[in-house]
């Protein structure tokens, strides 16, 4: 016990001008994914086409693409954890995922539990996904009336409160789209770009996107919270501004078949090198 | 506001972990009644409804009808073998789509007859009833059979005997087992939020989905919120039993 007294206290004194910086960045996670040689990140299973299953069950789509580039550029295997929208938060505060890039907007109480990292790899808007039968072309139609949602989703409490609508909302996007084919709600609130590659899937004959997208808010992936600001966070800040600069981004968009976003072309043009021809 | 709601306001900004939203806004509030009302509602109709199907069940086990013992036989290995999750999500989305429906106001949507709260009512009574008749068939089976032979003997039919000597005694027998039933059934009403029954776990998930900082807070208040409930009718259970109870019997 002594001696343990002693060789802590040695510690300490010897370790004493240390501490502040030591204390702020411990780069725990990045330490440990660098040390075990495998980078766990989370993605959605359930969100055609940045993350979902194919026929195999692989998860494959925009986002574990970009996470495959992570791992490939940290020099680690990539290994992808499928997370909802209910969970996704808990997942990397708990360190059951190293990095979380699923679809998440960026909100300022999120970003009090997680480490967002900037600068925003994409956007997206909210709309619904409604029978034309019903011909909806403002959001005040749906006052009063059913609409079905995804748990965890920011939007629902912004709709419930801003026109009344009443929230019926599942635990997974599958459940959800069922509901509305079932009739049990007039419409279904979601992403617009993910409704707008759920209509181009044509399993989605007579319904449509009527409103005008609202919301428009930047997707945001992140680290755990104590790491924002170490190297794992300024990593992924330079991950993300590469892919702005370079296009990668916008070639994922192109593969992946999903709309492109005014967003991303105007980060590609105001981070372009102005040394390039 | 008063400073009851001003600490916890200052407690949210002081710590981001630990924002009792629900005890200073009032819609959260509201939104946590709702689904504390909800889940009463679900657990007392399911309670009622699973005891109804167990006593009914139990008798219909011991009847001459050979059919009839053979439905019992079915319905318990169906409903006792499968998971109450998979009960649920196949009632509400494969056997809702075949029952009636009211078609809405609007000439879109197809309001079912049995809404999902029904569909959980239905699907959690048949599971907890499942057990509720085993555990009174045990309860039955306990009762001597000399007993019955004497109760016989006095000319009672076989509806007298069960209901006056048979089941008064089974089902002191049956409590202690029926009350861990009922308890678990309480708990597995938080089940319903799977098919959007707008019950306490569905409400505080969609708080702390709304609020991540209102976590653990709403975490801490569905475990009291479930300890109070459940020690409700653990109590009123063990009162029962103890008012029933006949000296000599059953010890």
């Amino acid at each position: 016990m002594k001696k343990y007294l002693a060789l802590t206290t040695a510690l300490s004194v010897g370790l004493g001008p240390f501490a502040a910086i030591a204390q702020e960045c411990t780069n725990d996670t990045w330490n440990h994914v660098m040390e075990s040689g495998t980078l766990t990140v989370g993605v959605k299973a359930d969100y055609k086409p940045w993350g979902f299953r194919n026929t195999d069950g692989d998860i494959i789509g925009m986002e574990p693409d970009m996470a495959q580039l992570v791992a490939d550029t940290m020099g680690v295997d990539l290994e992808l954890v499928a997370v909802v929208s209910s969970n996704r938060m808990q997942f990397l505060e708990q360190g059951q995922i190293d990095l979380m890039i699923a679809t998440m907007t960026d909100r300022p109480d999120r970003r009090e539990i997680v480490g967002i990292i900037g600068p925003n790899y994409y956007t997206s808007g909210t709309n619904i996904l409604a029978p034309e039968a019903l011909e909806f072309d403002e959001w005040e139609d749906l006052r009063g009336q059913p609409v079905c949602a995804v748990q965890g989703a920011f939007y629902n409490q912004i709709v419930e409160e801003r026109y009344g609508v009443e929230i019926v909302a599942f635990g997974g996007t599958a459940e959800g789209r069922q509901a509305l084919r079932d009739r049990r709600c007039v419409a279904w609130v979601y992403d617009d770009s993910s409704i707008g590659s759920t209509l181009a899937t044509g399993e989605w004959e007579g319904f449509e996107m009527p409103l005008p997208s609202e919301d428009d808010s930047p997707w945001g992936l992140a680290v755990p919270l104590a790491e924002q600001n170490c190297i794992f966070g300024n990593f992924m800040s330079g991950m993300q501004y590469n892919w702005h600069q370079d296009g990668t981004l916008l070639e994922l968009e192109e593969k992946w078949g999903i709309q492109p976003t005014p967003y991303l072309q105007s980060m590609n043009e105001r981070m372009a090198d102005h040394l390039a021809e | 506001m008063n400073g009851f709601e001003e600490f916890f306001v200052r407690l949210a900004e002081d710590s981001p972990r630990w924002n009792f939203v629900w005890l200073y806004d009032e819609r959260q509030a509201e939104r946590i009644l709702s689904g504390l009302w909800m889940t009463v509602k679900l657990s007392i109709a399911c309670v009622i409804l699973s005891v109804i199907i167990g006593i009914a069940g139990a008798w219909m086990q011991g009847a001459k009808n050979r059919v009839a013992r053979a439905i019992v036989q079915g319905y318990i290995q169906f409903f006792r073998n499968t998971p109450p999750l998979v009960q649920l999500l196949f009632f509400y989305f494969a056997l809702g789509q075949f029952t009636p429906v009211v078609t809405g106001p609007d000439g879109w949507t197809q309001i079912p007859v049995i809404s999902n709260v029904g569909w959980a009512i239905i699907s959690l009574s048949f599971f907890a009833g499942a057990f509720n008749v085993e555990i009174f068939r045990a309860g039955i089976e306990s009762v001597p059979y000399s007993t019955r032979e004497a109760a016989e003997s006095l000319g009672m039919t076989r509806t007298q005997t069960y209901t006056n000597v048979v089941f008064p005694l089974a089902l002191r027998v049956s409590i202690p087992a029926l009350s861990n039933n009922l308890i678990n059934l309480v708990k597995t009403t938080t089940q319903a939020f799977a098919i959007a029954v707008p019950e306490l776990l569905y409400e505080s998930v969609s708080v702390w989905n709304d609020f991540p900082s209102a976590q653990n807070p709403t975490m801490l208040l569905l475990f009291v919120v479930y300890i109070s409930l459940v020690g409700v009718l653990a109590f009123g259970m063990t009162s029962w039993e103890r008012k029933l109870r006949i000296p000599g019997y059953g010890e």
